[in-house]
Parts: structure tokens; C-alpha cells; sequence
């Protein structure tokens, strides 16, 4: 650790991590119910467990991204954060109001908590993945703005470096994007075409520029390969990006009542998407070849490596799979959907925010550069337990999703939802088995910072 | 004269790109609006059921329907498909009210249930005619058959 005032990233990362441990709860949960209908009913439904399940995944992904630029962007710029205490009574507000929010889902029905925080003022509620109550996503605005600040002064008053460049614009279009989970009109077809423009040009457009900023700073950092080379490949991968994505949103305007020329402007740009999820793997593997030093820091090269294979695989490979509108047709809102999604998920944001953790946590513990050869052990096999079992849930999924879009929508005589879904419950059977490898990984993974303290810090040569 | 592929080279890819396809998303997004009101079924919003059809798209959302649902494919993939209920309940919106309406509070033992949300009969009907306002959207002929 270079600035003392980059210390203010480690309750960040350590409240993502513990959310990320209710995320995977949760998500158990409704695997299960996926078998077991009644399971916890009707005291958790499976609706409150997955707004859970996925409110928990978004806030811990976005308190990571703010734990990674609270870390990197002094060290790029080269000078102290503009107010490390601002930073964390945001991490305060952040978590306060995170907690509350998960209270309201799990305590109240979620009409009484529509009721009580007052949703029919700015009614924004029961949207998927924007169920938080309006109060919640104004502080969610108020915590980002502040963020912003201090991020931006810094930047300004210091060195400016690409990298920094590069998060601050995908972390204000995050910003500005979010606005749009105010704007909820009657009309339904207008209500998702905006809804869109948070949940698309979030997770395939702005968040790339995150994702491309960190896995590059941690690239410089462990690499010792020149910044330039670094700086060029990461323009042109976020270039590509929005040159394929924004355009790219179109394959969610399908079915949905725009019309119908987004079939093609959807089909052809959203195909494109996965080329800057291939450069980026390409880009990382090069890095590394031409690495001018061996960092002591195994896992983290590991996690950096393996964000850009699963990224491409997740986010480009799985998400091809079902982007043509002819495909689109039998397997929209089906189990590929959800296949898609738990990888692409995983490989791009979970992964690149456990890299930073990662190469962050040791030196934020008071360490020169790396944790114990021990505890690099255990957070290696946490990584191949965790990576493996969601290899295998998307698998799974993938198998239900193809079986339903046959028997459901395809076949000579189409079948009922719940008739097709008894059909399928082998692969839920199979994806709750590979759940709860993913969370034996978890586990590991957490053990993996208390492990092996005592021993010397790993260096280069063992 | 070849010019050497330099980070500035890279760097007004990034940004020319970026604007390029952001105006032409916004142009395409303009041309959306334009056409929506043929395909969007507003005229229903603002006929005489305009004032049901709004109150039951807010308690779809305050009962959080998406997390078990899809709509028009969007949502949870955890029970039906509803884009187009109507129809799969013959055209009759008191179909889905009787069904909402007779869900058991205790659940179907050992299957997935639907709650029992204890609805007024002014309510269950504005749900009912919000679920028929978004089945005659037009949705390019999706879902591929009645079973959603």
C-alpha cells in the first residue's frame, strides 16, 4: 500500500464479501424451491428470496467496484484520496441502508413495504433487479454522487492516468445510467424499453469500462509490462465494447413491442459483443507471457486469468448462444436466459472483483506483497471449486433451458410451464448439487484469509 | 504510408466509436417512439379501463409479480409466462381473478405456489385488465405458442 488513505477500501471488501455469502445462501434457497416447491413457503416465497438473491449480488458487486477505485485510484494518480472520511461514512450510508433494505424484503411482505416507504409518491418498486424501495435507490444516488466526488478530486488534483480515466467513465455512465430506474411510466412497453438503459448499458456497456480498468491496473501492477502496451489494448477493448453494445441493447427490444427492425440491429450487433470479451482474454494471456517479473501474489494472477477466460465464455460465448432472433424466439425468458446469466455474472464481475480482492487485501493487511504460501493455497482451490461448480450450474441450466424451449415451445404438442418443469427437475437436482460445490468453494475462499497467518509472506522464489 | 496502430490511434477509436453508436442509438430510439403508438396498445391507457389498467400495473408491481414471472419474457423463470394469460384463459379476465383469487395461504404441499395476496374484487379485476392490456401488445408474434 503506497497512500494511507487507500485503506478506506478494506471495509468495502469485506462487507462485499460477506454479502456475496447471502447472495449464494439465497440463491440455495431457491434452487431448492425449484425441487421442493413448498420449501420455506410461505414464510420466504421464492420472490423475496431471489430479490435477495440478486439485490445482494448488485450491491456487493457495487461496493467492490467502489472498494477497487477507493484502492487503485490514488496509487494511479499518484497522491492521497480527496477525503478518505467521506469515503467511509458512505461506506456507512451504503451499508446501513443495504441492510435495511434486505430487513424490509425478509421481515415485511413486500407490500407493506411498499406501503411504509411510500412507493406510490415515485412508484419505481417491483421492477426486476430495481425492487429496492425509492428511498433506497435515492440513497443508492446520493452514495454514488459522493462517491463520484471524491473519486473525481482525486483524479483532478493528481496524476491522470488512462486507467483512471477509463473507471471514472464507466463509474459516472453507472451513475447517470441508474437515473433511469426513476422513470417508470404506465405504459408498460416504454416502462422495460428504459428499464434497459440501467440493466443493459450497466452490465454490457459501462461496467465493461470497470471491469477493463482494474483487470489493466492489476495487470501493470503484477506484470511489470509496460503501461503503454497496457493502455493501448484496454482503449480498444472498451472501444469495441460500446462500438458493440450500445447498439447491442436491441436484442432485448425483440419481443417486448419496439419494433421489429431491432431483430436485426439487435441480432448483428449483439453477435459482435463477444469479440472485445475475446481480446480481453487474448489481451490478459499476453500480458502475462510477457511478464517482466514473477509476482509472489499467485491467486491473484489466477483470478485476473480466469476473469478473462470465464468473462468470454459467460458473457460472449453463452450469450451468443441465445442472441439471434430466430434463437431469441423459442429461448427468451427460459433457463438459458438464467444459464447466461449465473455465468456471465460470475466470469465478468465476480471474478474480476475477487482479482482486485485479491492483489488488494494482503497489501491492505500490512503485507509487502502476498499472503502466506498456505492461504494462497487455500484461495486457489476455493478459486477451482468456485469456477468448476459454476461451469457445471450453467451446464445444468443450459440442458433445462433447451429441454423447455423443446417441450414448451417447439415440439409437436406443446406442453404447460409446471407440466415441463417436472420434466426438467433432474437438471435443477443436478444445478442445486453443483450450488452447493460453489458454496464449499465460498467457504475455502473465506478460510483462505485466516489460514496460515503466522507464516512468512510468500516470495517469488517458492 | 501505413500509420503505426498507437494508443492515440486506439483512443479516438474509443471515443469516435463511443459517440458514433450512442447518437445512432439515440436516432433509433427516436424512430422507436415514433412507431410505438401503433404497437404498443396505449389507446387502452387512456380508454375507460386506462384508470384499472394503471392501478394494475401498481399492484403487480408493489406484490413483486416479477419474482416468480416473466412478463413478455422479463422477470423470474419460476412460474408462467403472463404476457399472454388472457388468452391462455380463453379471453376471460374472471378466469385469472378466480385463480388469483383461490390460491391457498398455506401453499400446495411439496409443489411451487402461487400466495394467497388476499385481494378486494376491485383489485383482483384491476390486475386482471392490466394482464389483458399487456397481452394485446404487439410482441412480433411472441411467445411462440399459447403455453407462453
Amino acid at each position: 500500500m503506497q497512500y494511507q488513505s487507500q485503506a478506506v477500501a478494506k471495509p468495502y471488501f469485506i462487507a462485499a464479501i460477506a454479502l456475496f455469502v447471502a447472495q449464494v445462501l439465497f440463491g440455495l434457497i431457491m434452487g431448492l424451491q425449484y425441487v421442493v416447491g413448498d420449501f420455506l413457503f410461505p414464510e420466504i416465497p421464492f420472490n423475496v428470496a431471489r430479490m435477495v438473491h440478486t439485490n445482494a449480488l448488485i450491491v456487493w458487486l457495487l461496493m467492490a467496484f467502489m472498494g477497487a477505485s477507493y484502492y487503485l485510484v490514488p496509487e494511479e494518480a499518484e497522491t492521497e484520496l480527496y477525503s478518505p472520511g467521506l469515503a467511509t461514512l458512505m461506506f456507512w450510508v451504503f451499508l446501513v441502508a443495504a441492510a435495511l433494505t434486505v430487513a424490509g424484503y425478509l421481515l415485511l411482505s413486500y407490500s407493506t413495504l411498499a406501503e411504509v416507504t411510500m412507493n406510490k409518491l415515485l412508484p419505481t418498486m417491483g421492477r426486476e433487479f430495481l425492487e429496492q424501495p425509492t428511498i433506497t435507490k435515492i440513497g443508492i444516488v446520493i452514495v454514488a454522487l459522493a462517491f463520484l466526488f471524491n473519486i473525481g478530486m482525486t483524479i483532478l488534483r493528481g496524476r491522470k492516468t488512462v486507467i483512471n480515466l477509463v473507471l471514472l467513465m464507466g463509474l459516472t455512465g453507472l451513475a447517470v445510467f441508474f437515473l433511469f430506474a426513476f422513470y417508470n411510466p404506465e405504459n408498460l412497453v416504454l416502462d422495460k424499453y428504459f428499464w434497459w438503459w440501467v440493466v443493459h448499458l450497466w452490465v454490457e456497456g459501462v461496467w465493461e469500462l470497470i471491469l477493463g480498468a482494474i483487470l489493466a491496473f492489476v495487470l501493470v501492477k503484477t506484470t511489470g509490462v509496460d503501461r503503454e502496451v497496457i493502455e493501448k489494448w484496454l482503449y480498444v477493448i472498451i472501444a469495441m465494447t460500446l462500438i458493440t453494445g450500445i447498439i447491442g441493447t436491441g436484442h432485448h427490444y425483440y419481443w417486448i413491442g419496439a419494433p421489429e427492425y431491432w431483430q436485426w440491429w439487435g441480432s448483428i450487433f449483439s453477435a459482435m459483443e463477444p469479440i472485445p470479451f475475446f481480446m480481453m482474454t487474448v489481451f490478459a494471456f499476453n500480458i502475462v507471457n510477457k511478464r517482466r517479473r514473477d509476482h509472489p501474489n499467485k491467486p491473484a494472477m489466477l483470478w485476473a486469468l480466469g476473469t478473462a477466460v470465464m468473462a468470454f465464455l459467460g458473457a460472449g460465448v453463452w450469450g451468443f448462444l441465445h442472441t439471434l432472433s430466430p434463437v431469441n424466439y423459442y429461448t427468451h425468458g427460459s433457463q438459458i436466459t438464467a444459464a447466461h446469466g449465473h455465468m456471465a455474472f460470475y466470469g465478468a464481475y465476480v471474478m474480476i472483483n475477487i482479482t482486485i480482492i485479491s492483489y488488494a487485501m494482503p497489501l491492505l493487511r500490512g503485507r509487502n506483497a502476498a499472503n502466506p504460501l498456505k492461504s494462497q493455497v487455500w484461495e486457489m482451490w476455493s478459486f477451482w471449486l468456485m469456477t468448476i461448480a459454476m461451469v457445471f450450474i450453467t451446464l445444468f441450466l443450459t440442458g433445462a433451458g433447451i429441454l423447455q424451449a423443446y417441450l414448451q415451445r417447439m415440439g409437436e404438442n406443446p406442453q404447460p410451464f409446471m407440466v415441463v418443469q417436472e420434466q426438467i427437475s433432474l437438471f435443477y437436482w443436478l444445478r442445486e448439487i453443483a450450488g452447493v460445490i460453489f458454496l464449499i468453494g465460498l467457504v475455502v475462499y473465506i478460510a483462505s484469509f485466516f489460514v496460515g497467518q503466522n507464516d512468512p509472506e510468500a516470495t517469488t522464489a517458492s | 504510408m501505413a500509420q503505426p496502430f498507437t494508443k492515440i490511434v486506439a483512443r479516438n477509436i474509443f471515443y469516435g466509436g463511443t459517440a458514433f453508436f450512442f447518437l445512432l442509438f439515440l436516432a433509433l430510439t427516436f424512430d422507436t417512439m415514433g412507431q410505438l403508438p401503433q404497437r404498443d396498445n396505449r389507446a387502452a391507457l387512456t380508454g375507460e379501463l386506462g384508470p384499472a389498467i394503471t392501478k394494475g400495473k401498481l399492484i403487480w408491481e408493489e406484490n413483486n409479480c416479477i419474482g416468480c414471472h416473466t412478463l413478455l419474457g422479463e422477470g423470474a423463470y419460476f412460474a408462467p409466462e403472463l404476457g399472454n394469460v388472457y388468452q391462455r384463459y380463453g379471453n376471460s379476465t374472471d378466469a385469472i381473478k378466480a385463480f388469483i383469487a383461490s390460491r391457498p395461504a398455506e401453499g400446495i404441499p411439496g409443489r411451487r405456489s402461487m400466495p394467497q395476496f388476499n385481494f378486494s374484487d376491485e383489485e383482483l379485476t384491476a390486475i386482471a385488465e392490466f394482464l389483458k392490456y399487456v397481452s394485446e401488445i404487439n410482441t412480433a408474434n411472441w411467445p411462440p405458442n399459447i403455453q407462453g
